[in-house]
């Protein structure tokens, strides 16, 4: 079975700026797979290529086994822009219903209804998107792209706006996304998230692909922590299973000892080391 | 097919809120209202109008056709009008406010999206210019009794000019921003006028040259052409037309008409909007 989104050797260029330089990323079908990187690193490129929003300059995109752009892949796709707007004028209900027409979804008012409730949006039904704040213009976003339930999922920073409570109601519906079946590509800079959520990590910089793995493959062990009575002593390198055999060690020397802890690198630092910044 | 109506329904729901209609309807009624007075004044002091000498009409006829002329000039202007402000940024002004990339990743593509917002803004478009044409021709009829020998098809003629200026409108759109492209539909609209009004001095002033220039131009932009052959219509079965259809105002004469204009305005169209969807169809979002 195809992928459910691909990429390979993706490259794009604007004028004189080399926005994607040959990238190679796959969602399978039932993953969900975050986008890193810092501004400008061409996360938002990647994902327009994918939703047939901007041409490639090289390279090939895929969805579910269609050509980036084509209609077959359009109908498979739900997708939340980095930054969009719906009319002002359009409640949010209509605003469901008009992407509902336009997706020949059938799920009707009971599917309008389910989505509002899921991003917790229910009460606002009725209200005028331009009465709306920015994160819950945000949230219907996410509900727009909910529809017809789509087999491919593309986020744009959909936390970008929201509060914490909505970060993690998006967290929630992505796990149960997932468990679903479908399958996402999330951009985001919320490492926290990520790490919650992702199977799998892709970093990009400047429009390449730095480091990609799992969560966990990217969180290296990095020492173990000791406090005893002469202080908090860190041995580097040391793994965790090393930390029993330092305890022994360390009472063997008289120390008292209270606590000890294994440490590992998170995503944030492998993050950092892998985009080029100093880990303080 | 319910997509198209599903977009068509979403231009004229912005147009609606934008509050488009209520500014051209408004002036609409100013005009109409103004257009209905001239009328008035012009018709209960027939005997105090001349024609000029070298034009063999009795003055009912000189006096109706002359503010025929002058109401469908007003018509194409409001009607290009209305067709610019529906058209200008359904592009690039949406795209730059991400109104557009929610609707272009769904199915409906983008040759029916485009193609739904041209038919929808023509609709209404067509609907207005021939509904101003109707009044002012049932204005003319009722304080003046004078009736142009041919009625439709001038209306008709105004409704397909208004037409092009859309599809030129939403070729703009892809490729300039929405300021950008007001500016360039109105200037070309400006260069329509020019042209008639380069025919008018040609022809007072004899000269082949300007004529010739003024019919290329016309050629080009065949809305002019259009409401030039509307003007021709109105005044067909007058004697001494030449002369008579000079007087018909700045905004031209009658230089290019015929079967031929039509069939190059309607391929003119077809063109526009083919290269208004191949720009479109390759253009990042
Ligand atoms: N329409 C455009 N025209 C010219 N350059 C562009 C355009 N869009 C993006 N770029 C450039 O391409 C590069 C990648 O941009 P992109 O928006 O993909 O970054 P990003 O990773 O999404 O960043 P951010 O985290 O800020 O959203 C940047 O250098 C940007 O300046
Ligand atoms: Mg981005």
């Amino acid at each position: 079975m195809a992928p459910a989104l691909a990429v390979h050797e993706l490259a794009k260029r604007y004028g004189s700026v080399e926005a994607l330089k040959g990238v190679d990323l796959s969602v399978e079908e039932g993953e969900l797979v975050g986008l890193l990187g810092p501004n400008g690193a061409g996360k938002s490129t990647l994902v327009k290529i994918a939703v047939g929003l901007v041409r490639a300059t090289r390279g090939r995109a895929e969805v579910a086994g269609a050509r980036a752009g084509s209609r077959a892949a359009r109908a498979e796709l739900g997708y939340l822009a980095e930054l969009f707007r719906f009319p002002g004028w359009y409640t949010a209900d209509e605003v469901l219903g008009l992407h509902q027409r336009l997706a020949r979804s059938e799920g009707g008012a009971a599917e309008r209804k389910r989505l509002l409730e899921l991003v917790a949006l229910a009460d606002a039904r009725d209200r005028r998107v331009d009465g709306m704040s920015k994160g819950m213009q945000q949230r219907l976003g996410i509900a727009q792209a909910l529809v017809g339930s789509p087999r491919v999922l593309v986020l744009d920073e959909p936390t970008s706006a929201l509060d914490p409570a909505g970060r993690r109601v998006v967290r929630v519906l992505l796990e149960e996304l997932r468990s679903k079946g479908a399958s996402v590509l999330l951009n985001s800079h919320l490492l926290s998230e990520i790490e919650l959520v992702c199977d799998r990590v892709a970093i990009l910089r400047a429009g390449e692909v730095a480091a990609a793995g799992s969560p966990s493959e990217l969180s290296r062990p990095r020492g173990v922590e000791l406090e005893t009575d002469e202080g908090l002593r860190t041995v580097e390198g040391a793994t965790r299973e090393d930390a029993a055999r330092l305890v022994a060690e360390a009472v063997v020397a008289g120390r008292r000892v209270y606590g000890v802890r294994v440490l590992t690198s998170t995503l944030e630092d492998t993050y950092l080391e892998a985009v080029g910044e100093e880990v303080s | 097919m319910s997509a198209v109506l599903t977009i068509a329904g979403y231009g004229f729901r912005e147009a609606l809120r934008r509050k488009v209609f209520a500014v051209v309807v408004l002036l609409t009624a100013v005009f109409l209202v103004l257009f209905w007075l001239a009328n008035h004044y012009v018709f209960t002091r027939l005997s105090t109008i001349s024609p000029p000498a070298d034009v063999n009409v009795d003055t009912r006829t000189f006096a109706g056709a002359f503010l025929l002329g002058l109401a469908m000039f007003a018509t194409l202007f409001l009607g290009v009008v209305l067709a610019v402000f529906l058209t200008l940024g359904v592009v690039s002004g949406d795209a730059e406010r991400g109104l557009l990339q929610p609707l272009v990743v769904r199915p409906i593509g983008r040759t029916t999206l485009l193609l739904s917002r041209f038919l929808g803004a023509a609709a209404v478009c067509s609907v207005y210019v021939l509904a101003v044409y109707g009044i002012a021709l049932t204005i003319i009829d009722l304080t003046g009794h004078w009736t142009p020998p041919a009625k439709v098809a001038p209306g008709l003629e105004l409704a397909g000019g208004v037409v092009i200026v859309i599809a030129l409108s939403i070729l703009g759109s892809v490729v300039l921003s929405s300021t950008a492209n007001g500016i360039a539909v109105f200037m070309l609209f400006g260069a329509g006028l020019v042209a008639g009004l380069l025919g008018t001095i040609g022809h007072a002033l004899n000269s082949h040259a300007i004529l010739h220039a003024s019919k290329v131009a016309a050629w080009a932009l065949p809305f002019e052409a259009l409401y030039q052959d509307g003007l021709r219509l109105i005044s067909s079965n007058a004697s001494g037309l030449t002369g008579f259809l000079l007087q018909l105002g700045p905004f031209g004469g009658a230089y290019v008409h015929g079967w031929g204009i039509r069939v190059w305005a309607a391929g003119y169209l077809c063109a526009a909007l083919a290269l208004a969807l191949l720009a479109f169809s390759r253009r990042d979002l």
